[in-house]
């Protein structure tokens, strides 16, 4: 576990050396913070007006649900060059004759880039100061903190499926391209058979993972089939990636 | 320590290694000799635990590099015939990265360290990207002596390295072949003999001779070859040399040059200079000539071919 982190860390720091981070943090939170000054914006003016049918208070689910959206379209440029790049500029070798399980490897890559979103999540934060300090009595904070482990389940299961699929790869623009079909698929399209497939409804509905995210944590419920959802995923690209890994070994 | 039995190696229907069998003790440097593509990388790959053997078994260091690999790859410093580098870190960075993976005690002291031994501490805070070729080469090298192993496996260590750096780096595997042992793979073979106390020689996956640089080389040549110049175009020249006792045979390129070839241990070329002289020639240049490798591998390969087919 030691030599993940170790990995973690050094991909963390390169993160910060790449110009994606920095285009990744910006278009999420360019858009979301026009999102959250139209929200405010609309809510001021029809709240003003006062009485019966003023919308509601907005709670933080606008913002994390958004970025959890984001996310199925910016993680793949995220996790696309974490193992693929490897591969191509021949460090591979080099992590693969160190005393270093393959296993590890993957974790490693993965939990540096949950590091890097963790760091982008955690300055969203801001937004949920701002509306606090906006609406009296503040706003719902259980609702706030199972948003935000939502949102981290939704990037740590898209981050895991990510780096597998950039296990499999020497080229980052293939990475890139699977990744995001396999996210579109996941977030779109696996729930679409459920309303009109009688047989295995329940097993599409299960896989579609915006349901997973929008329809509970976001609302500021916690299920443990939910739980289980995103852990499964999670395990399932990491181990998806170290098979890739022991694979090449074998080339 | 390393022991290799019947390894093989194949990708697909091609065979990289066929049936490897070689040993190299502690305190001895072993050459690794052959042309592009006859199976030393690839037999370096599994002794570094980078992938397993199809067939055969190796112990590196005390373990078996499939059962052991981890505790193999603890004892290895391995440098690539690719030099894996992080382009962006800079040269301290990526020594510490590597000593923080094999869980070195102070790592960047150690990093720092290393960086002498190399020659680098001057650019310990330069980006790799911004090295040149032989300063690459020599973080490759560093990489791979930063956990002091037993066992150091080094892919073409002085390739791209100018010919000040490559004395600096054959003088550092000497060094370090002193305790350890060392087996690098080179297609040089004037580095083999001045390095290596033992060189294994192999084509098509196959070791084809092995023996010290120098027996190898009598073996090989039977007789001493010596080339000689003389001002013009040396008419006649060949009936002279003939002639003096212990030349075994003439050969004559042109150009006032001449090849001859005389029995190991007895040196005519004394004898071959005064004729000369003494027949009226302007005695410009007398040298000996050694076997080049590509001799060598024609050689050999032949040999090997004649042999194949005597068994069929």
């Amino acid at each position: 576990m030691r030599n993940a982190w170790t990995i973690a860390r050094r991909e963390y720091h390169r993160f910060f050396a790449s110009p994606i981070a920095y285009v990744v943090a910006f278009v999420v939170l360019l858009t979301l913070g026009i999102m959250f000054s139209i929200t405010i914006m609309y809510y001021r003016q029809n709240a003003l007006g006062g009485g019966y049918g003023a919308p509601p208070a907005p709670d933080m689910g606008g913002i994390t649900g958004t970025f959890a959206f984001l996310m199925i379209l910016m993680l793949p440029a995220v996790t696309m060059r974490l193992v693929a790049d490897e591969n191509r500029m021949g460090t591979m070798e080099l992590l693969l004759t160190a005393p270093v399980r393959d296993w590890e490897l993957i974790v490693g890559k993965w939990l540096g880039g949950l590091l890097y979103m963790l760091t982008l999540i955690g300055s969203t934060l801001v937004f949920a100061f701002i509306l606090n300090a906006l609406e009296t009595p503040g706003i719902d904070q259980q609702q706030l903190m199972t948003s935000y482990l939502g949102l981290i389940l939704v990037t740590a299961a898209l981050l895991a499926l990510g780096v597998g699929i950039s296990a499999m790869f020497n080229n980052q623009l293939a990475a890139f391209f699977v990744a995001l079909g396999i996210f579109v698929f996941l977030w779109w399209l696996v729930g679409f058979p459920a309303n009109y497939v009688s047989a295995g409804s329940d097993l599409f509905s299960y896989l579609d993972m915006k349901a997973h995210f929008y329809d509970s944590m976001n609302q500021g419920v916690i299920n443990l089939s939910d739980l289980a959802y995103f852990f499964s995923l999670i395990a399932l690209g990491l181990f998806a990636g170290s098979t890739a890994v022991e694979v090449r070994r074998w080339g | 320590m390393i022991r290799v039995q019947g390894l093989t190696k194949d990708y697909g229907a091609r065979r990289a290694v066929a049936d490897l069998n070689f040993e190299a003790k502690q305190g001895e440097i072993v050459g690794f000799l052959g042309p592009n593509g006859a199976g030393k990388t690839t037999t370096m790959r599994i002794l570094s635990g980078y992938m397993p053997p199809t067939e055969g078994s190796a112990q590196v260091a005390g373990f078996d590099v499939v059962e052991e690999s981890l505790e193999v790859r603890r004892r290895v410093g391995y440098l690539p015939e690719t030099v894996p580098l992080y382009t962006d870190m800079t040269a301290l960075e990526y020594l510490t990265f590597m000593a923080d993976l094999r869980h070195l005690p102070e790592s960047q002291d150690r990093a720092f360290e290393t960086l002498k031994t190399v020659g680098m501490d001057g650019r310990a805070n330069s980006y790799i990207s911004s090295l040149s070729k032989g300063m690459r080469q020599r973080m490759g090298l560093a990489q791979a002596l930063i956990h002091h192993p037993e066992v150091l496996i080094l892919d073409e260590p002085t390739i791209g390295l100018d010919p000040a750096q490559v004395v600096e780096v054959r003088n550092l595997i000497r060094d370090m072949g002193k305790q350890r042992t060392v087996l690098l793979s080179t297609h040089i073979l004037s580095e083999a003999q001045q390095i290596c106390d033992r060189v294994l020689i192999i084509n098509k996956g196959r070791i084809i001779a092995e023996d010290t640089p120098q027996n190898l080389q009598a073996r090989l040549v039977g007789s001493e070859r010596a080339s000689l110049r003389v001002r013009g175009d040396g008419d006649g020249l060949a009936k002279v040399v003939q002639k003096v006792k212990g030349v075994r045979s003439v050969h004559v390129p042109g150009d006032g040059t001449l090849e001859f070839q005389f029995a190991p241990g007895q040196d005519v070329r004394p004898e071959v200079a005064k004729v000369v002289v003494g027949a009226g020639y302007d005695l410009l240049e007398l040298r000996p000539v050694g076997m080049s490798l590509e001799e060598i591998f024609l050689e050999l390969t032949r040999d090997d071919a004649k042999s194949r087919r005597k068994e069929r």
